[in-house]
């Protein structure tokens, strides 16, 4: 393996694992609030529709990007309303809101299937992509990868070094606390599932502007529940979802490149790697039942209503 | 999708009612993927479309899709014998099961089953000579390929997909004998994310013509976006990179489902293994790039007019396998049955068979 092939192999890895990046970002944020939305898929699919359909008709990828911001934003609203203020079960409502979104983005991106557009181009920065190495791996994408680092570093400081943060996590850990020292417990989750739901629009708006410039049913094939992973994965730290979400791009990308060199390990077992790091992950994270509780939100999936106490 | 069927055959029930003269022929379809793949299942519709519009008011047509391969399968096919369809086509591997068991209880109706190979007294199949597009795919790309690498996507490693392989292999080797193949398995039918992981792979590892035996166009934008060159498969996928794309070898299903419907018709329809290929115009070559070299899409005419009129068959011994054996002795063709069985790689793909 010569090193040029390593760069690009790199630099596919970081491709590939923008739009699990954006995704389990909102993710993380969502149930560091306290919420589990398993309906990342079908926000992520109707983002990419939409995205899609924007683009197509305004010709401009930004205003593709923007819409399907929205479209995640309204999906997950509609999330919200059922668990945050009816009090309906998490799991099967985010599980709902996926097939939901399946069936829907098919629906109505049925006239664009076919259909190309122009996406977003790769720019170069100067200075920092002519650094050797490190600049063609990281600093030759498109806006979207930028926006995605960029994102990664707003959330860590916002998460671990804002008031901001605090609260969230305060409403993640204990929401009756919370609630007693007068944090707007509900107010905090609605933000926190938009925000989630915001970032699955943009991952779906990086599927079909970016990665494969088109629309097809399905097409983000699985990846939301990936994100769902790779939140565990990181042991729900913003910083390790980056580095997660690339080690999770090299994985799906290394059993390609491994085949085109000749290598005869099982496609099977290399497609597998990913899913088994997750899962060993899973298990040195439960072996330890105090970290666990550190870790992962306490009142993860739980509803809460201000009129009852703990 | 329960809904809808049913909606469907109530629809036809009523429809039915209120004929008058002889009553339409009623045909159903079962798919595994949406009709809006762009691939497999949205050519089946392009054939089921084209039933309906030669034979009128003497068909009618009901279709399910996305149906998994399993359980569900069965269920499907069950209520599209019990609405009253006259002949049911099952359009993929996995239904095999499902439709030999559903076929066993409904007698009188006649079922066809994609790809598969087992028989009843109601119960046909039938099955595409991909390989007789692939061989043409390996010669265009040993003659396009600049760097003698060509580069071959496969979905998962059954007799067809091996089958084609080697097609595309000897058909590169015939016009250029230091090509070499490289050949990444995606192990999915469709998932374009994918498959553009895929073909960027190939890419950076110097492949300049790829051919692919998934179903999304994506391999064909990777290849439109760094200038490089791409063959569609099962539909014409020209549109999605109209400088990449040297043509794509289309499944046409439409001549052989007028064909059966009009044998059930006549009464003269039989239970039979069919393949069907150039010859029978079930496959075609579509959007043939008319920016290709002049030799290249001569090349092209010769070795597709030699293949339809049956003059040249690509498994035609002596053939050895990548391991040194005979796979097919001198003078003997693979018939169909063994065409149905190949697992063996032919000599000169260093790579082996995943199990």
């Amino acid at each position: 393996m010569d090193s040029e092939l390593i760069v690009q192999i790199l630099f596919a890895a970081v491709k590939t694992g923008t739009p699990l990046l954006f995704i389990a970002l909102g993710e993380v944020i969502c149930e560091k609030s306290g919420v589990l939305n398993l309906g990342q898929e079908g926000m992520m699919l109707m983002g990419a529709v939409v995205g899609f359909l924007a683009a197509y008709g305004t010709g401009s990828a930004g205003l593709g990007v923007l819409s399907a911001m929205l479209m995640g934003c309204v999906m997950s609203l509609i999330f919200a309303v059922l668990v945050l203020h009816l009090g309906a079960n998490q799991v099967a409502t985010g599980l709902a809101l996926t097939i939901f979104g399946t069936g829907l983005s098919a629906f109505i991106g049925s006239g664009v299937v076919g259909q190309t557009i122009q996406g977003f181009q790769p720019i170069a920065i100067p200075l920092l992509s002519d650094i050797p190495f490190i600049g063609k791996i990281l600093f030759s994408h498109d806006i979207l990868v930028y926006a995605s680092f960029a994102m990664t570093f707003v959330l860590m400081f916002v998460v671990n070094k804002t008031r901001i943060g605090l609260t969230l996590k305060a409403v993640g850990e204990n929401p009756h606390a919370a609630n007693a020292i007068g944090i707007k417990v509900l107010r905090v989750r609605y933000l926190a599932v938009m925000f989630g739901g915001m970032m699955a629009g943009i991952s779906g708006a990086y599927m079909s502007l970016v990665y494969t410039p088109m629309w097809v049913e399905n097409m983000t094939a699985g990846r939301g529940w990936i994100a769902l992973a790779l939140v565990v994965f990181a042991s729900w730290r913003v910083g390790r979802i980056m580095l997660g979400a690339y080690l999770f791009g090299l994985a799906s990308i290394m059993h390609l490149v491994l085949q085109g060199l000749g290598w005869s390990i099982s496609p099977n077992l290399l497609a597998m790697l990913p899913y088994v790091a997750t899962v060993v992950v899973m298990v040195i994270i439960s072996a330890d039942k105090f970290k666990e509780k550190l870790l992962a939100p306490r009142s993860l999936g739980k509803t809460f209503d201000p009129r009852q106490m703990a | 999708m329960k809904l809808k069927s049913l909606l469907v055959s109530l629809g036809l029930l009523a429809g039915a009612s209120f004929a008058q003269a002889e009553e339409p022929l009623k045909v159903g379809f079962v798919y595994v993927g949406p009709v809006g793949d762009l691939g497999w299942s949205y050519e089946h519709d392009m054939g089921r479309k084209g039933l309906e519009e030669y034979f009128g008011d003497k068909v009618k047509t009901t279709y399910v899709e996305n149906v998994p391969e399993g359980a569900d399968a069965e269920r499907v096919i069950t209520q599209l014998a019990k609405a009253g369809n006259d002949l049911i086509f099952t359009t993929s591997f996995g239904f095999m099961n499902p439709t030999v068991k559903v076929a066993k209880r409904f007698p009188k109706v006649k079922f066809e089953h994609a790809t598969g190979y087992k028989l009843s007294k109601n119960l046909g199949t039938y099955v595409l000579r991909t390989y007789e597009g692939r061989y043409i795919s390996g010669v265009t790309a040993g003659m396009m390929t600049k760097t003698n690498t060509i580069g071959y996507i496969g979905s998962f490693p059954i007799p067809e997909v091996i089958r084609d392989i080697n097609a595309a292999y000897m058909g590169a080797k015939s016009v250029n004998p230091d090509v070499k193949m490289k050949i990444v398995w995606a192990n999915t039918w469709y998932d374009p994310g994918k498959e553009t992981d895929a073909a960027n792979a190939l890419m950076d590892q110097g492949v300049d013509v790829m051919l692919q035996h998934t179903d999304s166009p994506a391999p064909l934008i990777a290849a439109e976006k760094r200038g490089l060159r791409a063959i569609g498969q099962a539909s014409d996928q020209s549109k999605f990179a109209p400088n990449a794309h040297i043509f794509s070898v289309r499944d046409n299903w439409t001549p052989y489902y007028i064909k059966e419907v009009q044998a059930v018709m006549d009464g003269t329809w039989k239970s039979q293994d069919f393949w069907g290929g150039f010859h029978d115009e079930m496959l075609t070559l579509a959007s043939i790039n008319p920016n290709l070299p002049k030799d290249v899409r001569a090349k092209i005419d010769a070795t597709y007019t030699a293949i339809k009129s049956g003059e040249f068959k690509p498994f035609t011994g002596p053939i050895k396998d990548n391991k040194g054996n005979v796979a097919v002795p001198a003078n003997h063709s693979l018939t169909d049955q063994e065409l149905a069985q190949v697992n063996w790689y032919v000599e000169g793909i260093t790579d082996e068979i995943p199990h």
